[in-house]
């Protein structure tokens, strides 16, 4: 059970952009954004709330790649794979990464909740290549080094605060 | 301020010129995606902190009284070389400005016009001053991107004082609605999104239908993995598109806009948010705009991250709420788009030509390019080229002139081998093309598309099979999979093409690949599926030896494909540590100490572990 928190935002949310079914994605990426998920009982409440079944939000909330119901850790890492990145070897980035938190293709969230690691198709920073964006913000010229140093700046971070 | 009448907006373009002019210098931080992430920020930050003073030393913005504004620009086009700063009147350009070199920039070129010449960028001997002096930017026809560089994106004065929205002001005042869409049409704007389709016969469609309710869309969901022109529009100039969505919606009597922004430029969201909420402010957007009783109303609908969604019906459906699906045509868009209405839908770069066609007519845009497509185009260069960044030349310019003489040739003088032109939807142009005049209709010719506008350079480390493998993989994932051509047919190409990187490709493969590909081409619903197997036309028309060098000799001559690399130590170097021995997780090296080492290439799984360990550079893949 969520707590009353999320059902608060939600109305919130909600009541920014109307309770039409056209605003189903944008709701849906506002509390994607508050919680860095989508959690499934929220959407069940926003479909009754605007007046579309749960199947039908269910069925666009899949079919776009952003949407997650899965919980995602602090520090969302986006490796680009984009076409640019990719002819300048970004997976071998990608893979310092899974290897230094210990994640896979499969798993993309550390347990500690502190990291995810997704491949994203183009940042449109191609000049920079390759690159990632950690919380959207953008890290140019990345190399495998340069992968495992980020994590260690960010979990030195996190043990200060 | 509101603006009620077009003389009040003439008369806020002088005040805001004399406001600019008043400056005795101005400092200008690219703010654009690729400085951004090079650390544009702090210096915006720090040269803001330094000036402030001096900032104090001006009573009041007026002439002659030494004013510093620092501010933060669109995409200057170099995005290699950065953070960018130029500083005017002097117009001096610097590169890869530093935190530690702001404190020098100020005291000698803010305060004294001095340059700073270590940060002037450098080619080999030379030393270029001034932007105009780089051949990068010298060698370009800048019209979408004229302000990008040289206004405050996030000013709304900056960009009428550079003369914004006259192009609007002229549309309403001397011209009917049949006038504006009769320029448009005359001028022969095609569509940039890659279609090429002539954005006036659009207009006059839209015109012409019965109901009266229209809309007024724009494509701003860039995802060419490889392109962000549009990007570095909406970012660097966004009231530059939103004026040109003003005109469609006046052409079409639409009083609705919406722009569909990629979920991966967050900066252009915010950048356009701020742009609109200016034009509602000065009276420029909403009802009654500059008094006329014309209104035009424009929202932002951020995308979700489905590639498909660029296709025009799935992004009307994306728009509606509903999953990005395209559907079947007819009735196209221009009868039935948006909440089934009849929709004006263009791209970014489309409408961003609009406001210049109008103030300067179709006939001078007609001088520019080709016969066929008029104009220029925007394209973004990437990969092994040594400056990479956006540009715009005239249509019709050659591969030669983009990639050697603004580009600068191959990064690290590598031998060229072919460029991806249109995106994992394109083709690939090789050496016989590089003099070719590119256009829309002379890059169908060549099995490709002009796309949006993506280069992506590539030299001879770059295996096309497995760039083909990566296109596949990439439209594969993003097939929407509601008709079958596409959604079964991608699978299955992908499926052979990963099976041939993996060595285990057979000669029938290639037979297979082609017919796949001629029927995905022929019953795919959309564009996206139509243009899903280009890459693999294209590539095994040209590079037919390297896939046949796969399956046959079991080989990738640009030592990409894992499979078909060996790892080989050099009994030269190799000193007889045994660490790789000790390493290596399946036992496949071996050798007595203080001797070289080999590997059992049977046993070797291509890990990498030795190669990432050795000590002494003595492991190399083959």
């Amino acid at each position: 059970m969520l707590d009353q928190s999320y059902y608060d935002t939600a109305d919130r949310i909600i009541e920014q952009y109307g309770k039409y079914p056209k605003s189903l994605i944008p709701i849906m990426q506002d509390i994607q954004e508050a919680y860095r998920y989508l959690p499934g009982e929220l959407l069940t409440y926003v479909a009754e709330k605007i007046g579309i079944t749960e199947a039908k939000a269910f069925s666009v909330a899949t079919f776009y790649e952003n949407f997650s119901f899965e919980p995602k850790g602090k520090y969302v890492i986006k490796v680009c794979d984009g076409t640019a990145c990719h002819v300048r070897r970004s997976m071998p980035v990608k893979e310092a990464f899974l290897k230094e938190l210990g994640l896979s293709g499969k798993k993309h969230t550390t347990d500690d909740m502190m990291f995810t690691v997704e491949t994203v198709s183009c940042l449109g920073a191609c000049g920079l290549a390759p690159a990632c964006t950690v919380n959207d913000e953008v890290h140019p010229k990345m190399s495998p080094e340069k992968a495992v140093e980020l994590i260690q700046e960010l979990r030195g971070g996190t043990h200060e605060a | 301020m509101r603006l009620d009448n077009v003389e009040a907006l003439a008369k806020c373009r002088e005040q805001a010129r004399a406001s600019i002019d008043a400056y005795t210098c101005r400092i200008l931080v690219c703010s654009g995606n690729g400085c951004m992430a090079s650390g544009a920020q702090k210096i915006y930050d720090e040269l803001s902190r330094l000036t402030e003073g001096l900032n104090q030393v001006s009573v009041e913005m007026q002439k002659d009284v030494p004013h510093i504004g620092t501010l933060k620009t669109g995409c200057q086009g170099l995005c290699e070389y950065g953070p960018l700063v130029r500083v005017e009147p002097y117009d001096y350009q610097y590169v890869k400005v530093q935190v530690e070199d702001c404190a020098e920039l100020v005291e000698e070129t803010v305060k004294n016009g001095r340059p700073v010449e270590r940060l002037f960028h450098r080619d080999g001997d030379a030393v270029y001053e001034h932007p105009m002096d780089i051949p990068f930017l010298s060698k370009q026809t800048r019209i979408v991107l004229e302000n990008c560089g040289n206004i405050d994106a996030e000013s709304i004065d900056e960009y009428i004082a550079a003369g914004g929205f006259s192009a609007f002001a002229k549309a309403i005042t001397e011209m009917t609605c049949e006038e504006v869409v009769e320029e448009i049409d005359k001028s022969g704007l095609r569509g940039r999104g890659g279609g090429g389709f002539p954005a006036g016969t659009k207009w006059k469609q839209v015109l012409r239908q019965k109901e009266k309710e229209r809309y007024v869309v724009c494509n701003g969901d860039e995802g060419d993995p490889g392109a962000f022109m549009d990007g570095s529009v909406m970012e660097g100039d966004p009231y530059k598109l939103i004026e040109g969505m003003m005109i469609a919606g006046y052409a079409v009597a639409a009083e609705n806009g919406y722009i569909y922004v990629r979920a991966e430029y967050p900066l252009s969201v915010k950048r356009l948010k701020h742009a609109i909420a200016q034009c509602e402010e000065y009276g420029l957007l909403g009802d009654n705009i500059l008094g006329t009783g014309i209104n035009f109303h424009l929202h932002i609908n951020r995308g979700a991250g489905a590639f498909v969604c660029g296709e025009g019906s799935a992004l009307t459906a994306s728009i509606e709420g509903n999953r990005g699906m395209p559907r079947v045509k007819p009735p196209r868009t221009v009868e039935q788009g948006l909440w089934a209405k009849p929709t004006v839908l263009n791209n970014v770069e489309t409408y961003a030509n609009v406001p210049k066609i109008i103030l300067q007519g179709a006939d001078w845009f007609r001088t520019i390019g080709t016969e066929g497509s008029p104009g220029t185009k925007t394209f973004s260069i990437t990969g092994a080229i040594a400056n990479t960044g956006l540009i715009e030349v005239p249509m019709g310019s050659t591969l030669r002139e983009i990639i050697y003489d603004i580009g600068g040739g191959l990064k690290n003088g590598a031998t060229f081998k072919g460029v991806q032109i249109g995106g994992p939807s394109g083709g690939c142009l090789v050496e016989e093309h590089l003099d070719q005049p590119l256009d829309f209709d002379s890059v169908k010719k060549f099995n490709a598309i002009m796309g949006s506008g993506g280069l992506v350079v590539m030299d001879d480390n770059t295996c096309m099979v497995e760039v083909a493998r990566f296109f596949m993989g990439f439209t594969q994932r993003e097939s929407c999979g509601k008709c079958g051509p596409c959604r079964i047919g991608t699978k299955r190409m992908l499926e052979i093409l990963e099976k041939i990187v993996a060595g285990n490709g057979e000669m029938e493969d290639l037979d297979t690949l082609e017919e796949t590909a001629k029927f995905i081409r022929e019953r795919s619903l959309c564009g996206l599926g139509k243009s899903a197997p280009l890459p693999v036309i294209s590539t095994l028309k040209t590079f037919r030896d390297e896939y046949i060098e796969h399956i046959v000799d079991k080989k990738c001559r640009a030592h990409v494909c894992k499979a078909m690399q060996a790892y080989v130590i050099d009994p030269e170097k190799c000193k007889g540590c045994t660490k790789c021995a000790r390493n290596c997780p399946v036992s496949a090296i071996s050798g007595n100490k203080k001797e070289a080492h080999t590997i059992d290439t049977t046993k070797c799984i291509k890990c990498g572990t030795c190669l990432e360990n050795c000590s002494f550079g003595a492991i190399y893949v083959q």
